[in-house]
């Protein structure tokens, strides 16, 4: 049975055209004008895109089964426009196993969403003391490690991941953080934070990992994917390392293009998340960063929390917002991107990144995986928490305006995502 | 303010007030056999100026005998807080002991009665007057309590809708054209 | 004003209705029996979640003094069930029909964050190191209780201590500043909150240089803990060069006055009775906390329409 992405203009590596795509089983098997087929998929003013790749996502489970399960942020992740998950290790157990990561693997299977890629841990229950299995965790497949949720404390432990990264041709993920400096921290540490009399996140926390990983990269040679950069300092120093040619690359989430520090003013723990929303000067100099190639990806760090525990006090809550379904039109609503800058950020460079570009984001060419998304990029909508497929409702977009709306996602050949509503 | 077309009437000029005061001044004299164990109290914050004046003019009638002026914010006592905003007045006044004194009230305007209410509520919390008597400048008429006056300046039926602004320049009522009582 | 939650929330106009309030309530205070009916009726619950005898007491007694009902919840944050949200806790409590809720908790934003689930009136009573607005208003009435006038332009006030963790220092520094006050701080670096080039105030790490031409002379406490945490080398080194001694009071020019918050911590940034300090406003601050929380609460709960 064959499906023909009709009426729409498909995003290449250089430039952007108006031809069909006609899809048999999982694979794209012509690309040209006026095709016909079994289905038609319409596509019409808008454009088709190589499936979006998430490099950061909590899927909570196993552990947190209550804010999200695999299958739901599945689905949330296939409404966004997604065919590819990394899924973030803070599990529990953590992905410090090759059991757990065969789990989460085949969970991701049974939901039959998208490709859900578990990260491995650096250190062993990610408690920064002892490494993890790498060797093993990289024969069962596994291409990204990081501590997420934490940065690996210890220079002498992160020396070691890094020169066993680079003989198994594995990627270090970072999350940047030097946890002594951000006891007790609840937003970015700014004028705000004084007059709020809550203790502050220097940005010199993250900068200062971000620098030791660049310097231990340059020695070893190892790749190093730098996670949620948030200030203007992290984008200048990963801008002049990769000026030297160091093994390096960097994400932004959304939120970190589009909210700002003073949103902390308002009490809302909706607005806490680690590492903190910034100022307007870090803002600038992550978009710039992201226009100019600096900065490679942008991923969601998408994180569920249960509605009480963001009834906590702001110092309680726990930090985090989901992402998978408005991560494209928050960052459209933040940053101009055409739309071949955008399947670099949301697609190509992320699958890169991954080592998963056998199937994820692929030029949209005969032969490729049908990994694609269907995205009106002018569309205005608002959103809906009743109507999201994430179990938890935990993101501060609520009733803003975003530009940019995914119509239909196609999963391996599979339509998951239909007009914006989930098929599965 | 209501956008309904107003008319404005002064009732009473400066002077009428002058020889009101003045008028009432006698009677409290006349009434209590002289001033000795009368203390006049001005209610916040209509009252105030008139309580004053009339001690004034007490003190020229009778020389020998200075009376007591003091002033009470009604406010703590009313009946309506919370059923619409209060704006409390300064701090209450009161410069001697009035148990078993003669307590003249003092207001500018009697309407329902319940301020008097209020304030005679407030008194209690000075001490117990011998008896309270109860002057004002205009008695507008509606009342809703069983309060009377026992001084009047003038007696001036309004109707509920109207309002009546006392000075020391004299008394207006502001009507809205075409309201009945 | 349905919420007394922060100073920068009341505002100039705020700040001077209630401090006029106060001298009413004040003489109410004065009074053989200092009650009145004006909040007969109405329920004011002290949800307190770090504990305060001396401010909860205070509250209750100004709530009591204008005829309210009162309900007493010390919620010490071992017995709250780890599970119980903030909103659990006020939900549950306002089904009892509640008009008022005086607050104090440890962690910031709290007062806003309860805001959502009750139309009841909140009081901050101390939200983690913001702000404690009542009692920035008892330390302006008692100024200009002691001084004899309402302007405060020109004065000169000195705080020193831990600023970076005191809600006293925040609330205080807007409340004077909006009445005119100049405002010098004064701590070690170490306790002073990075990025305030926006605050309305002077910065100095030295004591003895400014006690001189200081008006009101403001000691904050310093707890014993900043000394663990390594905010200050010792304790000896803080109260040498920051602790109020007889040297110092002597110092002071002869009209100054000196205040505290309490409760104080001898020894450390008191190295002097307060009893043996002329000009000590210490215990009007304490008198004068019951007649400024009446006014709060009378001024909260009497400006409401019926629903």
């Amino acid at each position: 049975m064959t499906i023909v992405v009709k009426g729409g203009s498909v995003v290449g590596v250089s430039g952007v055209e108006k031809v069909d795509v006609l899809v048999d089983n999982d694979i794209i098997v012509k690309v040209g004008k006026n095709l016909t087929g079994d289905i038609a998929l319409d596509a019409t003013g808008c454009h088709i895109f190589p499936g979006f790749v998430d490099l950061h996502a909590h899927l909570r489970e196993p552990g947190r089964e209550d804010t999200e399960t695999i299958e739901t942020a599945s689905r949330a992740g296939a409404k966004g426009g997604y065919t590819a998950l990394i899924a973030m290790p803070n599990t529990n157990p953590a992905h410090d196993s090759v059991t757990v990561i065969e789990f989460v693997r085949e969970q991701g299977r049974k939901a039959g969403l998208l490709d859900v890629f578990p990260s491995g841990c650096i250190t062993m229950g990610r408690q920064g003391e002892a490494l993890a299995p790498l060797a093993e965790l990289s024969a069962a497949g596994v291409r990204i490690f990081t501590d997420d949720g934490s940065g690996v404390q210890d220079p002498v432990l992160m020396g070691r991941a890094m020169q066993y990264a680079k003989s198994l041709g594995i990627t270090m993920a970072q999350h940047c953080e030097v946890s002594a400096l951000t006891q007790g921290a609840v937003m970015n540490e700014c004028g705000c934070s004084s007059d709020m009399g809550v203790p502050g996140w220097p940005a010199i926390a993250e900068e200062m990992m971000v620098q030791r990983d660049i310097e231990m990269s340059r020695i070893t040679g190892a790749s190093v994917h730098f996670l949620h950069l948030s200030t203007a300092r992290s984008v200048e120093l990963v801008r002049a390392a990769k000026s030297e040619g160091l093994n390096v690359t960097a994400e932004v989430t959304p939120h970190h293009l589009s909210l700002t520090q003073e949103l902390l003013t308002t009490f809302d723990p909706i607005y806490k998340v680690n590492p903190p929303l910034r100022s307007m000067t870090d803002i600038k100099a992550l978009k710039s960063g992201l226009l100019d190639g600096t900065i490679d990806a942008v991923a969601t760090d998408h994180a569920p929390h249960a509605r009480r525990d963001k009834e906590l006090s702001l110092d309680q809550a726990p930090p985090g917002m989901i992402g998978l379904e408005t991560a494209l039109g928050v960052v459209l609503s933040a940053v101009d991107l055409d739309p071949v800058q955008i399947a670099a950020v949301m697609s190509r460079n992320p699958a890169r990144i991954a080592q998963i570009t056998d199937n994820h984001g692929c030029n949209i060419e005969v032969g490729d995986t049908a990994n694609l998304c269907v995205v009106d990029l002018d569309a205005m909508w608002q959103v809906n928490p009743a109507k999201l497929a994430s179990k938890s409702k935990n993101t501060p977009f609520v009733g803003r305006q975003l530009r940019g709306m995914v119509r239909s996602t196609m999963y391996r050949g599979q339509i998951t995502v239909q007009d914006g509503e989930a098929q599965k | 303010m209501s956008s309904a077309p107003q008319s404005a009437v002064a009732v009473m000029s400066g002077p009428d007030v002058t020889r009101a005061i003045s008028r009432i001044a006698h009677e409290i004299v006349e009434r209590n056999h002289g001033v000795e164990n009368v203390v006049l109290v001005g209610l916040q914050r209509g009252g105030t100026w008139i309580a004053d004046a009339l001690g004034e003019r007490i003190s020229s009638i009778e020389p020998n005998f200075a009376v007591p002026v003091g002033s009470l914010d009604p406010t703590m006592y009313r009946d309506d807080i919370g059923l619409r905003p209060v704006v409390a007045g300064s701090a209450s006044h009161i410069p001697c002991d009035i148990t078993g004194a003669t307590v003249v009230l003092i207001d500018d305007v009697l309407y329902t009665g319940r301020t008097v209410r209020a304030a005679l509520e407030g008194l209690n919390n000075f001490g117990r007057p011998r008896a309270v008597q109860l002057a004002v400048l205009v008695d507008r008429g509606h009342r809703e309590l069983p309060i009377r006056p026992d001084y009047v300046g003038k007696n001036m039926p309004t109707q509920t809708t109207d309002e009546v602004d006392v000075s020391a320049e004299g008394v207006v009522v502001t009507s809205v054209a075409g309201a009945s009582s | 004003m349905k919420h007394l939650r922060s100073i920068s929330e009341l505002g100039a106009d705020g700040l001077s209705r209630i401090l006029k309030l106060t001298e009413s309530m004040a003489e109410i205070n004065t009074r053989a029996v200092p009650k009145v009916p004006a909040l007969r009726g109405k329920t004011v619950v002290s949800l307190f979640f770090e504990d305060s005898t001396r401010t909860r007491l205070s509250f209750e007694t100004a709530a009591k003094r204008l005829s309210a009902e009162t309900m007493n919840f010390s919620v010490s944050t071992s017995s709250v069930n780890k599970g119980e949200s903030l909103r659990d806790t006020i939900e549950t409590i306002t089904d009892m029909g509640v008009d008022a809720f005086v607050v104090r908790h440890k962690s910031v934003g709290v007062p806003w964050q309860i805001s959502q689930w009750t139309n009841a009136s909140i009081v901050n009573a101390g939200d983690g190191a913001h702000q404690h607005p009542t009692q920035a208003l008892v330390d302006c009435f008692t100024v200009r209780e002691a001084l004899g006038r309402q302007d405060l332009s020109g004065l000169n006030l000195t705080i020193v201590g831990d600023i970076k963790h005191s809600r006293v220092a925040r609330s205080n520094i807007q409340a004077f500043s909006l009445l005119g006050a100049n405002i010098t701080l004064v701590a070690p670096p170490t306790l002073l909150p990075l990025n305030i080039e926006h605050w309305p105030v002077k910065v100095s790490n030295d004591l003895d240089a400014v006690l001189a031409s200081t008006d009101v002379l403001y000691m904050l406490r310093l707890q014993s803990e900043r000394m663990a945490q390594g905010l200050v080398p010792s304790l000896h080194e803080y109260s040498t060069r920051y602790g109020l001694d007889e040297k110092r009071v002597v110092a002071l020019q002869s009209s100054a006055v000196v205040m505290h918050p309490g409760p104080m911590n001898r020894g450390v940034e008191m190295l002097i009775d307060p009893s043996d300090i002329p000009n000590s406003l210490i215990h009007r601050q304490v008198t004068n906390g019951v007649s400024v929380r009446m006014a709060v609460l009378f001024d909260l709960l009497s400006a409401e329409e019926l629903s």
